[in-house]
């Protein structure tokens, strides 16, 4: 077989990517060889190309960069071959895909909508370049068709989208047989925000500030993944203490994260001590960034060209000193759950994902290195502090809580090495560019590690500089059916824990 | 357990004492003690955040902030809650859940709309997939603006609520 040679430009900036314009008819054969040589799907959506054509978008991690292809659809006949036999997780981007512009995969395994329930009808594409972005008339709500398992004693519990935590809204199906989970079925899009309509009628400064707000949590890695976009595009280099600022700050936000969720870990399985002492760890790392930039989650302080604020000699001592302290800390508490036979009792082998089981679905991110997936942009793709500071990727084989709670241990001292590093070698000079550069027109793409997995945003500017489309991908959207398949045969209580291990993101994956 | 307790007894008690003057927190109990018999419960509604307004909410239950001290519970249903705390812009998605979530606290009830979003919609605005408010789906007694509100912000809102007049938006701190 051979394989098609189609046209390749590369993009500049920060991330090694490369676009090509392939035609629907190549589409499937060049998937099936770049999935033989290794690579994965990251992203699939779609962009109105006005009167002609639509073009269908996928993003390929492949070796050494990111392969973006473009491929242009007729409008009469907007369809493209399926992919999801090809990439697992292209099932619910097909889907979203479909439900916001309009682009039909043919063949595809299921046709349920996917991000749309009753905000805008089926004919309608509210992404397509003629619809304002107004509401429609609100829709009677159509029950979700869930997957539904017949048998002798199953029964179904319905669960969201109002859950008994404080998290994000979603639907969960499950059919257990007693206390046994046979099968879960999820639907989400309850937090949709029409983020990729609103980004449109932004400025590029604007945008940077919505993309810090697609998932709270992962505030720094979304904007900084869009900052990336956006500076590829403008052709202008960052400051190198800006990029060192913005490594430090996402090391920071995977700290807290991981610090947070250790807490929530120990919480489900009744070890609240394990909580309050984990908590009181995270609120003052929280103080700690109220103090240096006024934010408690660094909000805002990735800009266009930089970062919001440098720091001071003393800033750098006092984050300095809390580094050690935390690595005390948390080595004590690490000891603490490995002793603890009753904790331990309820991670060992809850929620498993095998490696193979990893690799078919494509699970990435923190929960990917837990089940042996070895993907870690910061060492894959290291971009500039990065590449210089060697960082030690944190894997497990294992596969359950057990190891998704032992990566977050690894990364957090990982993280307070590399935090002190940072510090340490920090470049001097500027850390915001002194003006913007002119409007241009043009694409480019962006690609960081959060604290949960990849963030990928791909972004086109027009003639004026204005937002044509942008489009930010969290890895959530990829790891959520995982979780499905992690609960099978596991008890509902362990639920809730199996699903604080992953702790996916419901605004990043809705839009 | 040993290695636990041991664990609890070095941190000792990190909760820490409230900057609210003397008058406000007294005002404060003796709305909880009439209104609540003693405990007010919270039932919290995500309507489409970011989830920055949770982390937040999840930040009042580290152990700094006391908050079973002060009187204060987060509960699993609406139906035992006195006040929902209601967090985005309300997605189209999600405003018959809160709609419905709302019809089933108990009289008399209190809703604050939190952040920036829950206010006008913040960054989302109002759009063919967000309401752009929490006042646009439900009667609204106190906003507590921010992006997110910080934890204090938050216990204040909570505070005006419970204690005085429906219908004030709380200024934003410098």
């Amino acid at each position: 077989m051979t394989t098609p040679m189609p046209l390749v430009r590369t993009l500049p900036g920060a991330v090694p990517a490369w676009q090509e314009t392939v035609s629907r008819e190549d589409l499937r054969s060049l998937c099936l060889t770049q999935k033989e040589r290794g690579a994965r799907l990251v992203s699939l959506w779609g962009s109105d190309e006005g009167e002609e054509n639509f073009d269908l978008h996928l993003a390929l991690a492949v070796q050494g960069g990111l392969c973006w292809l473009r491929v242009p659809l007729p409008t009469h006949d907007p369809t493209y071959p399926a992919l999801d036999d090809v990439f697992a997780n292209a099932n619910r981007l097909q889907r979203a895909t479909q439900d916001l512009l309009g682009l039909l995969a043919q063949g595809a395994a299921e046709g349920r909508p996917w991000l749309r329930h009753n905000a805008w009808p089926v004919d309608r594409f509210p992404l397509r370049k003629g619809e304002e972005g107004q509401a429609y008339p609100l829709l009677e709500q159509k029950p979700y068709p869930f997957v539904t398992v017949s048998g002798q004693g199953v029964h179904e519990i319905p669960v969201g989208p109002v859950h008994a935590g404080i998290i994000e809204p979603g639907h969960f199906r499950f059919s257990v047989v007693g206390e046994r989970v046979l099968r879960l079925d999820t639907q989400l899009g309850y937090t949709h925000k029409g983020i990729e309509k609103r980004a449109e009628s932004l400025a590029p400064t604007e945008l940077i500030h919505l993309a810090g707000r697609v998932s709270g949590d992962s505030t720094v890695a979304g904007a900084w993944a869009t900052a990336q976009a956006l500076e590829s595009i403008l052709g202008r280099q960052v400051p190198e203490r800006a990029e060192w600022l913005r490594a430090l700050w996402l090391e920071r936000e995977r700290l807290v994260n991981h610090l947070g969720d250790l807490g929530y870990l120990c919480n489900d399985v009744g070890l609240s001590a394990g909580f309050s002492l984990f908590w009181a760890l995270k609120e003052t790392a929280l103080r700690t960034h109220e103090g240096l930039v006024g934010h408690r989650y660094l909000y805002d302080q990735i800009l266009l060209g930089g970062v919001a604020q440098g720091l001071t000699v003393r800033d750098c001592q006092s984050l300095r000193e809390e580094c050690a302290t935390l690595e005390r800390e948390v080595h004590r508490l690490q000891d603490l759950l490995q002793e603890h036979a009753g904790v331990q009792d309820r991670y060992l082998n809850t929620g498993q994902v095998t490696p193979a089981l990893a690799a078919r679905l494509g699970l990435v991110g923190l929960a990917g290195r837990a089940s042996a997936q070895a993907w870690d942009l910061r060492v894959s793709c290291p971009t500039v502090p990065y590449a210089q500071a060697e960082v030690r990727m944190a894997t497990r084989t294992q596969g359950d809580v057990a190891a998704r709670v032992a990566v977050r241990f690894d990364e957090i001292f990982e993280s307070l090495r590399l935090i002190r590093y940072f510090i340490e070698y920090l470049p001097p000079g500027p850390s915001l560019w002194d003006a913007l550069p002119p409007p241009r027109a043009g694409v480019g793409v962006g690609w960081v590690e959060g604290w949960r997995g990849e963030v990928f945003v791909a972004l086109e500017l027009g003639a004026q500089g204005q937002v044509r489309r942008w489009h930010p991908e969290d890895v959530s959207m990829s790891n959520w059916p995982v979780l499905e398949h992690a609960v099978q045969g596991n008890i509902v209580p362990d639920f809730p824990l199996i699903n604080k291990s992953f702790n996916l993101s419901y605004s990043g994956q809705d839009g | 357990m040993a290695n636990i307790l041991n664990e609890i007894l070095r941190h000792g008690v990190r909760s820490e004492s409230f900057s609210w003057p003397q008058a406000d927190l007294e005002t404060w109990q003796q709305a909880l003690w009439q209104r609540f018999g003693r405990a007010l419960v919270i039932r919290h509604v995500d309507a489409g955040s970011c989830n920055g307004c949770e982390l937040e909410i999840h930040a009042l239950n580290a152990p700094q902030y006391n908050l079973t001290g002060l009187g204060l519970r987060f509960s699993a249903s609406p139906r035992h809650a006195d006040l929902l705390l209601v967090t985005g812009p309300v997605s189209r998605h999600m405003e018959e859940a809160l709609r419905r979530t709302y019809a089933a606290l108990p009289e008399p009830r209190w809703v604050v709309a939190v952040g920036d979003c829950g206010h006008d919609g913040g960054v989302f605005g109002k759009s063919y997939a967000c309401l752009g408010g929490v006042s646009q789906v439900v009667p609204v007694d106190v906003v507590v603006v921010g992006c997110p509100p910080t934890p204090l912000q938050l216990l204040e809102g909570i505070w005006r609520a419970v204690t005085s007049a429906r219908g004030s938006i709380l200024p934003r701190p410098e």
